[in-house]
């Protein structure tokens, strides 16, 4: 076993740099001030490499390596924006605009921006589009802005609530994000507390009183609409 | 779903139950044998008995192909969608027996008997077309044979054997299973025999010497990958055989299930003798009931005779084998996918490192081989090292089975020494091309694989010498296509494939694998678009350098071979 406590010293695009054992090339990079991209990765959850935009090119390893969870070695020379690692940005990014509404990720979109992606290189692409599900109080579910980063199956399971609600659906293209045989949410386990929501960043999961919002519909409408029913006044002593 | 029902499945989930979750798929499996398909209220029951959240019994159904939450007829027919069934009419097939039933693919006949659907390869190749009938495999089938098929099923057919040697293939040919009594009289599990009067480093090193490297398409020396799992710690230690053979144009493993089973199985005692394990796994692909079959009933023999289970032959081993049966996944070959599955989770390949060695089955020390992998080991202790060396070339020793199909005189399962070329195996052995056709290309190693031409030929069958001349081993898959073949219609079914069996984890090829297909689809049509062929090379570099697992690492490699031979395809001009 390494030892956890020593530095490791490795070159990031050539700079030298001198980071505790264990961390990570994202992390490295990070603290030498170098951005690397990343879509899925998400602090408080498991990082799993799935989005692979984050991908570096290390010396002396053929496939590129997702930076979120490859850990630094002694005298590893990691190269952030190789041409290969940035055609693979470039790639993902414009098929995943090709697949998915990312109208409401402007992360996603600043790194599209970045790579001068074009979200337009996939005529005729199928694309994954979903009617949106409105079956709770709490929020909407628009799974056609669903990039499957994971977060939120994560945070429903074990790395947060342990709720265990919802996990995926279909296969390959096709996979969603979905509950025990499409079950409304009132009808799953689901205890409603919006660490999905927090968690997702493309919109696909979204408080309800935003999604009204987002409907022209004003606050007070919405304060009728959802606390009408209810009386919660305090019984006077 | 009627309350006897409900008492047969709830009787039979509580002897899985204390398996948890690792018992999913069986559970899945037997709910689904006895209703058919498996509705709402009967996956509620498996989730509660083996304590498994619902929303991910759903997510482990809708993975695998072979698992239905909608309704299907009592037999499905699955007919052979891959190259070399196409090319010999595996369309028209399948056509003719939904007219026949008046049904569309995937649909359940009014009388609720049938289901016919597209299947991914069947490793019936050399019975091209073939189709799964229920659980009964059937080549050759003409569509003026629908009626006959659906009212009388599958016939497994034989395989043709035949090569320079016959070593793994020794006892297969004689289209039955080779039983305990047969295999032993045979000098069979002599080389368990021996092992257990060596020590495990003996054995390592034994496997170490002889040079054998992995059959299954990664070619990783078999001997390090046992030291790994031998020195790692924790407890309990696994051997796991992937039998889970899926790759388009392979058929070895299965032949070598279903008629020699004992050859798989003393290969995995030596590997836990070596090892330490006090488990193992067999791993069958969900199309090869047969061969689950013919293991399951060779493991009883074996239990029966000693050579499994407590005390081994008397002396200290003890080693147990248990069954899985896939349910239609391609990604479970990817050992990692394959350990998910057997933990009874959706087939998602791990992050690696670290590796099954280290952290496999539950978490603990794992050594996972190929079948074939296995069927060397008894050779190698046997005959020891030094004489399995003499077997191959220096840096390939051993011997290798090919699977032949495709448009070619005598397609079958030829065992050659590495060093054979490839000429050798397809005109000396497989008898060459059918009458006045020339060759077009050769798919080697499967559809994660590359198109090898005429000017390959005379390439030499051994790691280094294809690794040299930048063409995979692979599985052993080569599959012929003469002058007559639709390259275009190959590689569009090659795409979809891939397209079709991504697993959907990784954006590369989740994303990747489905444009490829439409970019190549398109081509089949005759309608490429501009900018196509920078399309597909991009989408293709991009899955192989920053996919996650083998699969997207593989799924472009085939078709950029193809970009390399006939550029000219892929511009509208062809």
């Amino acid at each position: 076993m390494a030892d956890k406590t020593a530095d490791v010293s490795l070159t990031i695009d050539g700079a030298t740099t001198v980071v505790p054992a264990g961390t990570t090339i994202l992390k490295a990079a990070e603290q030498d001030g170098r951005h690397i991209p990343t879509i899925c990765y998400h602090e408080h959850c498991t990082a799993n490499g799935l989005c692979r935009i984050c991908v570096v090119e290390v010396d002396g390893v053929k496939p590129l390596v997702p930076a979120c969870l490859s850990r630094v070695s002694e005298g590893m020379k990691v190269s952030t924006s190789s041409v290969r690692a940035e055609r693979s940005r470039r790639t993902i990014l414009e098929m995943l605009a090709s697949a998915v509404d990312l109208s409401q990720a402007p992360e996603i979109n600043k790194f599209i921006d970045d790579y001068r992606a074009d979200p337009a290189r996939f005529p005729d692409a199928e694309r994954r589009e979903y009617p949106v599900l409105d079956d709770n109080p709490m929020y909407i579910r628009d799974y056609s802005k669903c990039i499957l980063c994971w977060r939120c199956v994560q945070v429903c399971a074990d790395d947060a609530q342990f709720t265990y609600a919802i996990n995926f659906k279909g296969r390959g293209f096709d996979t969603g994000i979905g509950t025990f045989f499409d079950k409304p949410m009132p009808e799953t386990s689901c205890v409603f507390c919006g660490q999905c929501v927090g968690v997702c960043p493309t919109g696909a999961l979204k408080p309800k009183r935003e999604s009204l919002l987002e409907q022209g519909i004003s606050l007070d409408e919405i304060i009728q609409a959802t606390r009408g029913g209810k009386k919660r006044r305090r019984k006077s002593p | 779903m009627s309350d006897a029902d409900l008492i047969r499945l709830r009787s039979f989930l509580a002897e899985l139950a204390p398996q948890g979750r690792a018992a999913l798929l069986p559970a899945l499996h037997a709910a689904q044998q006895f209703h058919g398909w498996i509705p709402e209220a009967v996956a509620t029951e498996v989730g509660r008995a083996l304590a498994v959240p619902l929303a991910d019994v759903h997510g482990v159904i809708d993975f695998y192909e072979m698992l239905s939450r909608e309704p299907m007829g009592r037999t499905v027919a699955r007919v052979c969608n891959a190259p070399a069934c196409a090319l010999a009419g595996a369309d028209d097939l399948a056509d003719a027996l939904c007219r026949y039933l008046k049904i569309e693919p995937d649909e359940v006949s009014p009388d609720g008997e049938f289901t016919v659907e597209h299947a991914p390869c069947l490793g019936l190749c050399d019975h091209a077309p073939a189709l799964l009938v229920g659980e009964a495999a059937r080549g050759s089938a003409a569509p003026d044979q629908a009626a006959e098929i659906c009212a009388r099923g599958g016939e497994r057919p034989i395989s043709f054997i035949g090569g320079d040697v016959r070593i793994l293939t020794g006892n297969c040919g004689q289209g039955h299973p080779t039983s305990f009594t047969d295999y032993s009289s045979g000098g069979g599990y002599a080389g368990l025999k021996k092992t257990l009067t060596m020590t495990p480093q003996d054995v390592l090193a034994e496997v170490k010497a002889a040079g054998l490297v992995g059959r299954g398409g990664a070619a990783f020396p078999t001997g390090i990958k046992w030291e790994g799992a031998a020195k790692a710690a924790g407890q309990p230690k696994y051997i796991v055989c992937n039998a889970d053979e899926s790759e388009p144009g392979t058929f070895k493993d299965r032949i070598l299930m279903e008629e020699d089973p004992h050859r798989t199985i003393e290969g995995m005692i030596i590997a836990a003798h070596a090892v330490g394990a006090l488990r193992g796994y067999i791993y069958v692909r969900g199309e090869y009931p047969y061969a689950f079959n013919v293991m399951r009933d060779a493991l009883e023999e074996a239990r029966r005779a000693g050579v499994i289970g407590g005390n081994i032959l008397g002396s200290e081993l003890d080693f147990d084998i248990e069954m899985r049966l896939g349910a239609g996944a391609y990604i479970c070959g990817e050992e990692t996918a394959l350990l998910e599955s057997i933990e009874g989770k959706r087939g998602f390949p791990r992050i690696k490192p670290p590796f099954p060695t280290t952290h496999g089955l539950f978490g603990k020390p794992t050594v996972i081989n190929n079948v074939e992998t296995f069927c060397n080991i008894p050779l190698i202790l046997e005959r020891g090292a030094a004489e399995y060396r003499r077997i191959g070339t220096e840096r390939s020793p051993g011997p290798k089975l090919f699977c032949v199909s495709g448009q070619i005189q005598r397609p079958g399962l030829y065992e050659v020494t590495f060093g054979a070329t490839l000429r050798h195996v397809l005109f000396d052995l497989a008898g060459g091309l059918k009458q006045g056709r020339k060759l077009q290309a050769v798919l080697m190693g499967g559809a994660a694989g590359a198109f090898a031409a005429e000017k390959d030929l005379d390439v030499i069958l051994s790691f280094e010498n294809l690794s040299a001349a930048g063409l995979p081993l692979g599985s052993g898959a080569v599959m012929v296509f003469d002058d007559s073949a639709d390259m275009r219609d190959v590689l569009k079914r090659l795409a979809r494939f891939f397209a079709d069996e991504s697993c959907g984890k990784c954006y590369p090829c989740q994303l990747g694998a489905r444009r490829q297909y439409e970019i190549l689809d398109r081509a089949a049509a005759g309608r490429p678009v501009a900018g196509d062929r920078e399309r597909l090379s991009d989408v293709g570099g991009t899955m192989i350098d920053a996919s996650l697992c083998g699969l997207g690492q593989t799924a472009a490699t085939a078709v950029l071979s193809a970009m390399k031979l006939w550029p000219e395809m892929f511009d509208g001009k062809k």
